[in-house]
């Protein structure tokens, strides 16, 4: 050891310990690895085992699927009443058309229909990185102008539905998507203005920020909704709608521009420096060096809130617009649905659940995708 | 030492200077780092800027293309004065081209992206006439054939190679080095004095701010020794090395001629 000048052949190489793999040795490390161990999984497995069988009865084996029409016309629940046990999807059966598009005219519930599928292709076509490019401004315009179209009527031969009878997911798409679509960029400008080294800039940068976030959304909405309008001049009036709208833009907009924030701080300030000898003026820095590093650094707290954001447009409910959450608790107000608010409240968590998770899913792949750079 | 003297003979004294400070002054709070700092380099010049850490070289430096604002006195680069006028800033910055001792690649971007982009978007370059460019200059630098890796897949020479011929895409007329080799493995450190030594040899007018003496030796007109913000002394890399005359400098030589 103590004579390091001499040139000493390399050890050989060992090879590394005989690690035990597969199944039976996965499970007798991490489940049955002492007697302790082994009694707390035996104890979770009985649990895990009873309430999914539980809930199998509950959902499918005990369940009922539809109601006879009663004598009075409306639907007979009695069967479902006389059955605690078991699920009553009839409820679902009944009622999913109000669930989904409220109190919109029953015969162009076509039009709502046709709306969330074009959301969700818009979802899927802006999520491919080929339609990264200009492209995607022109897709987005003649599909949220389709949108309108759809929505409203009045043109083409569309009868007119006015905001007041829109309801259910469309509601909650249009919340959740125009939200987010324009909160974002706005959170991008706030946040570089809160860095900004203009004193005026950055004063109202963190004033919007802290106000908008020192106040709960509801109070927000019931400004945008109640004491917004009493501002306004005799006469003229802002869709309810919109207010509601403008009011989630603003909040997102407050929270997304701090996660903006933390990966603007979070870059080597090497960068800045690199860009600016390079000759780079303000804006193409911020556009091409530190923006996209920033906000590859923020994707999951970015995701987060919005996926936080999707579901708070829930609370529209308290200013009387009829989204997914507010159509659901509506179809079981009826006295022979009463009761039965268990399954609507499932169904609703998976359409909520399906959204979500399509969007944590997403930005997993991203995630991986826009950090190969860092892999070696 | 031919070589250092056929460099030398290819400054221009007669031409106006690349680069002219007078009696510069800075402050970080109320640190005097920069006190009355005066020197010319000569279109074609290579200085070493060499002296303690602290000393005030890499903030010197700095302020030529206004990383680090000074706050009295005069900085001319390329005949055009610096002020606080946005459109004289792009115009040195343009003519000046810099590597720092971390490197500071983009990392977001290939190599080939990160000697693309500022030819493209600064010198509105077409995209293929700026990818033969920077492939010529990569070629320079001898990595050409690591051209569409990220900057995290290549070693840190290799990174600063990358950042010299990222600088060199620009065609600056002048190029400031701060401590390039000092975030270097040793076995590192050749491979980016040697392409230093190749880009001095075309007569680019440099400064570097560096500890690698023989660098010095090899390729300085003039070295230029700082300590506690001022120019303490300067010379040919014979007079300061041989022959120093303060016992600053000579304390200092001591001191690193120790560490090697």
């Amino acid at each position: 050891m103590s004579d390091i000048a001499a040139p000493a052949a390399l050890p050989a190489s060992r090879q590394p310990p005989v690690r035990m793999t597969g199944p039976l040795a996965w499970l007798r490390e991490n489940l049955f690895s002492s007697w302790w161990s082994t009694a707390v999984t035996l104890a979770l497995a009985y649990l895990l085992i009873r309430y999914a069988l539980g809930f199998v009865d509950w959902a499918f084996v005990n369940a009922i699927w539809s109601v006879p029409t009663g004598a009075n016309g409306l639907p007979d629940t009695s069967s479902c009443r006389n059955n605690p046990g078991g699920a009553c999807w009839a409820v679902i059966t009944e009622k999913h058309r109000f669930i989904l598009f409220g109190t919109y005219p029953f015969d162009e519930h076509w039009r709502p229909m046709l709306v969330c599928a074009l959301f969700v292709g818009l979802y899927i076509v802006s999520a491919m990185r080929r339609f990264w490019n200009w492209r995607i401004v022109p897709i987005w315009l003649v599909t949220l102008s389709l949108i309108g179209v759809l929505m409203w009527g009045g043109v083409f031969g569309l009868t007119y539905v006015p905001q007041e009878r829109w309801g259910g997911l469309p509601i909650t798409l249009i919340l959740a998507t125009f939200g987010l679509a324009f909160a974002f960029p706005l959170a991008i400008l706030v946040a570089l203005g809160r860095r900004s080294k203009l004193p005026a800039i950055k004063a109202i940068c963190v004033l919007y920020v802290e106000l908008i976030r020192g106040v709960p959304l509801i109070s927000l909405l019931f400004m945008a909704s109640v004491m917004f309008p009493l501002f306004l001049p005799e006469g003229m009036n802002i869709d309810k709608l919109l207010r509601a709208q403008i009011a989630i833009i603003l909040f997102a907009g407050a929270y997304l521009a701090e996660v903006v924030r933390g990966g603007l701080q979070a870059l080597p300030k090497g960068q800045y420096e690199a860009a600016d000898a390079l000759g780079l003026s303000y804006w193409k820095k911020t556009l091409l060096i530190v923006l996209p590093q920033a906000l590859r650094l923020v994707i999951p707290p970015l995701v987060n809130t919005f996926i936080g954001f999707f579901k708070d447009t829930s609370l529209v409910l308290i200013i009387g617009i009829f989204d997914l959450l507010t159509a659901g608790k509506t179809a079981i107000i009826e006295p022979q649905w009463q009761g039965f608010g268990v399954e609507v409240y499932v169904v609703l968590g998976i359409i909520y659940f399906i959204f979500c998770f399509a969007m944590s899913k997403y930005s997993a792949g991203l995630e991986a995708e826009f950090n190969r750079h860092r892999r070696r | 030492m031919s070589a250092a003297e056929t460099l030398a003979s290819s400054v221009r004294a007669d031409a106006p200077p690349a680069i002219l400070l007078e009696r510069v002054n800075k402050w970080f709070g109320a640190l005097h780092v920069l006190r009355d700092v005066s020197m010319q380099v000569a279109t074609g010049e290579r200085v070493v800027v060499c002296g303690p850490s602290g000393s005030g070289k890499s903030t010197l430096i700095r302020c030529i293309n206004r990383l680090e604002e000074h706050q009295e006195g005069r900085i001319v680069v390329d005949g055009i004065e610096l002020t606080d006028d946005l459109r004289s800033l792009d115009a040195i910055r343009r003519e000046v081209g810099m590597v720092f001792q971390s490197f500071n690649l983009f990392p977001h971007l290939t190599i080939l992206e990160n000697c693309t982009l500022a030819p493209i978007w600064v010198r509105k370059m077409p995209k293929k006439q700026a990818e033969e460019l920077a492939m010529e200059y990569l070629t320079r630098v001898r990595i050409p054939e690591q051209a569409h890796k990220y900057p995290g897949q290549l070693s840190g020479g290799q990174q600063q190679r990358v950042a010299i011929a990222r600088a060199l895409c620009m065609q600056p007329k002048i190029m400031l080095f701060d401590e390039p080799t000092s975030a270097l493995d040793p076995e590192m450190i050749k491979e980016v004095l040697d392409t230093m030594v190749e880009l001095a040899a075309t007569g680019m007018t440099m400064i570097c701010v560096t500890h690698e003496m023989g660098f010095a030796r090899q390729v300085a007109d003039r070295v230029v020794f700082m300590d506690r913000g001022e120019i303490v002394e300067q010379g040919t890399p014979q007079e300061i090395f041989g022959n120093p005359k303060t016992e600053r400098l000579q304390l200092f030589l001591s001191q690193i001629l120790r560490g090697h």
